[in-house]
């Protein structure tokens, strides 16, 4: 696989403070990759470094394998589709998708062609000599993307491009996007704060929490052997059980709950503990189940658990159970 | 009992307009008396703006009035947007002082402005003329320009230039394509204002003018001198619908601009 985008010890302060300390990061060609963390994380300044926005203070950029962290904005092969889209309000539809090719002087007729093919690509033909405000905030967004690909980018930047939109749409938009990308075969450098987002969408996903790097991998490896204790919290939901310096992240998925007065079979790696339910929360498809646990073995007083309807058992407050896991399940975290 | 409420503000309202109007409403009045005094009314006639068209004296300080102004305004706009550009876009050493400096001339009394304009030519031994009348205009009109202009670009952000930049427009055509066609509004008001100042001015350029640079409000308040006359009611009343004509323009164009650019803010409002 050729790397499309490495970073080398880029770093960045803004007057005088660390930002962003040394990072590294490499991403392949035709791969959809995610800077996932909370605001503030970094991981806009990032991207804004690899846009030309930001210069780093100290590192290289490498795209395609040529450093381009000296190059202004416009002589780098990267397109952004930004947070609110930046339409420019005086121009069309039509306008906004050739300004990048009217910029870079491309033939007329080539102009027309491709941006023909964009319009037809993101169903935006009909709404051609529109006004961006006169367009939803779901068809602004494909305009953002329309300007930005028809420029054959070599990658394709996104700052939260649906933060704006609300949640239908926003998952609607989510598998147009990755169709998208997989159709274009395009390399989607994508930042989001929104970890369901990131799951369904990207090939490998980068999380970050105060400029750096807390964890890099699918997005199967994320949800499922997180390596830190805040990679397994912020991505879905998990107990973290912490026994002296170990601490244990136990998805709620994975704790069975189980009637006192049913003998169980146990194997050796089966972990059972007993307890009180002490508070059930209907969610929809499952009930959030919060047991407090009798043994004060782990640094965790409540456990949280989920039934699924389909396990009939409804729990009540008060009760008495008993809660076990695999103990492979519990996946060793640092603290 | 809320429609006395009603009537009596609008009765306020009126007396207010009243109070503002009625002098010049007089005044215009009283340039189509044929009587040669003020005080008596005798009849509608023209007269005095013909006889005000064929004063060389007028037709001379009028062309004084319009090419300073339309020099002032060309010069003081490309400075002023210029400046507006600087101070919006660039952090640097004293920016903030610098902001404040460009605000100051607006409270300084025109009387001293004038007064130490007069010094610094004398000083610098200028010649008082149109030089010096354009130059004094130039430097009371930027600031005015820098406000508006400064105004439309703090509504504007700079994700739009970014976002130019990132498509790959280099800075001029960052500028000549995006960043220009969205302070256009500002930048045409702040035109207009300037010209408004200029003709308009009478004090600084009491000072500043020296022969074959009387401006129209120079001459009128040098006829003046020579006692009220109904010529002097015509040239007022054309100067006060020159200006009310400008002022129009002043509101309706950004306004249309602003439709065009799909600003969400419809009221209509002046643009300083």
């Amino acid at each position: 696989m050729k790397a499309m985008i490495e970073l080398q010890n880029v770093e960045k302060e803004f007057n005088g403070q660390l930002v962003i300390p040394p990072f590294s990061l490499t991403i392949n060609e035709g791969e959809f990759f995610t800077l996932l963390g909370p605001s503030g994380c970094g991981k806009t300044t990032l991207m804004r470094m690899i846009a030309g926005l930001e210069i780093p203070t100290r590192g290289e950029i490498l795209l395609a394998g040529s450093p381009v962290s000296k190059l202004p904005p416009y002589k780098r092969d990267v397109n952004m589709v930004f947070q609110q889209y930046a339409l420019f309000p005086h121009m069309n539809v039509e306008e906004n998708i050739c300004f990048g090719l009217k910029m870079k002087k491309v033939p007329l007729h080539e102009q027309q062609k491709r941006a023909e093919e964009v319009m037809a690509l993101t169903e935006l033909t009909e709404y051609r000599y529109r006004q961006p405000k006169e367009l939803s905030g779901g068809q602004q967004q494909r305009v953002a993307i329309a300007r930005a690909i028809v420029n054959n980018p070599k990658v394709l930047l996104l700052d939260e491009p649906l933060g704006a939109l609300d949640y239908q749409l926003r998952k609607h938009l989510q598998l147009e996007l990755k169709k998208l990308q997989k159709d274009l075969g395009l390399t989607f450098l994508y930042v989001t704060h929104d970890q369901e987002e990131a799951i369904t969408m990207s090939d490998r996903i980068a999380v970050m929490n105060k400029g750096h790097l807390e964890q890099m991998g699918t997005a199967h490896e994320i949800y499922h052997e997180p390596k830190t204790r805040f990679v397994a919290t912020f991505i879905g939901e998990n107990n973290i059980l912490c026994q002296g310096d170990y601490c244990y992240a136990l998805r709620p998925e994975k704790v069975n709950l189980h009637d006192p007065a049913i003998a169980l079979e146990k194997t050796s790696t089966y972990r059972l503990y007993a307890g009180v339910v002490e508070n059930v929360v209907f969610q929809g498809t499952i009930d959030k189940v919060f047991v407090r646990l009798r043994e004060k073995d782990f640094d965790l007083p409540v456990l949280m658990a989920y039934q699924y309807f389909d396990d009939k058992r409804r729990w009540r407050p008060g009760e008495e159970i008993l809660v076990g896991w695999e103990g492979p399940d519990a996946v060793k975290v640092e603290s | 009992m809320k429609s006395l409420r009603h009537r009596l503000l609008f009765a306020y309202a009126m007396v207010v307009l009243a109070f503002l109007y009625i002098p010049i409403v007089v005044l215009v009045l009283y340039s189509f008396n044929a009587s040669r005094i003020n005080a008596q009314w005798s009849g509608f006639t023209l007269d005095w703006y013909i006889s005000v068209f064929q004063n060389r004296y007028v037709l001379e300080a009028l062309y004084n009035s319009l090419t300073i102004g339309l020099i002032a305004m060309v010069v003081s706009t490309i400075l002023g947007t210029m400046t507006a550009l600087a101070l919006h876009r660039y952090k640097f050493r004293w920016k903030g002082a610098i902001h404040s400096l460009v605000y100051l001339p607006i409270l300084i009394p025109e009387i001293v402005m004038g007064l130490s304009l007069l010094v610094l030519f004398s000083q610098l031994a200028i010649p008082l003329g149109k030089l010096t009348v354009i130059i004094a205009h130039i430097s009371f009109c930027i600031s005015f320009v820098i406000i508006i202009v400064l105004a439309r670009l703090e509504g504007l952000g700079r994700e739009m230039e970014e976002a130019a930049q990132d498509l790959g427009a280099t800075p001029w055509q960052t500028f000549r394509y995006v960043t220009f066609p969205m302070i256009s509004p500002g930048v045409m008001a702040g035109a207009l204002m300037a010209f408004t100042l200029s003709i308009d001015d009478f004090v600084i350029s009491f000072f500043v003018a020296g022969p074959n640079s009387t401006t129209l409000p120079l001459y009128i308040y040098g006829m003046v001198k020579r006692g009220v006359s109904p010529e002097i009611n015509a040239l007022s009343t054309i100067l006060i619908l020159f200006i009310f004509l400008v002022t129009v323009a002043l509101v309706i164009l950004p306004e249309r601009f602003r439709n065009r650019m799909g600003d969400k803010k419809t009221q209509r409002q002046m643009p300083f």
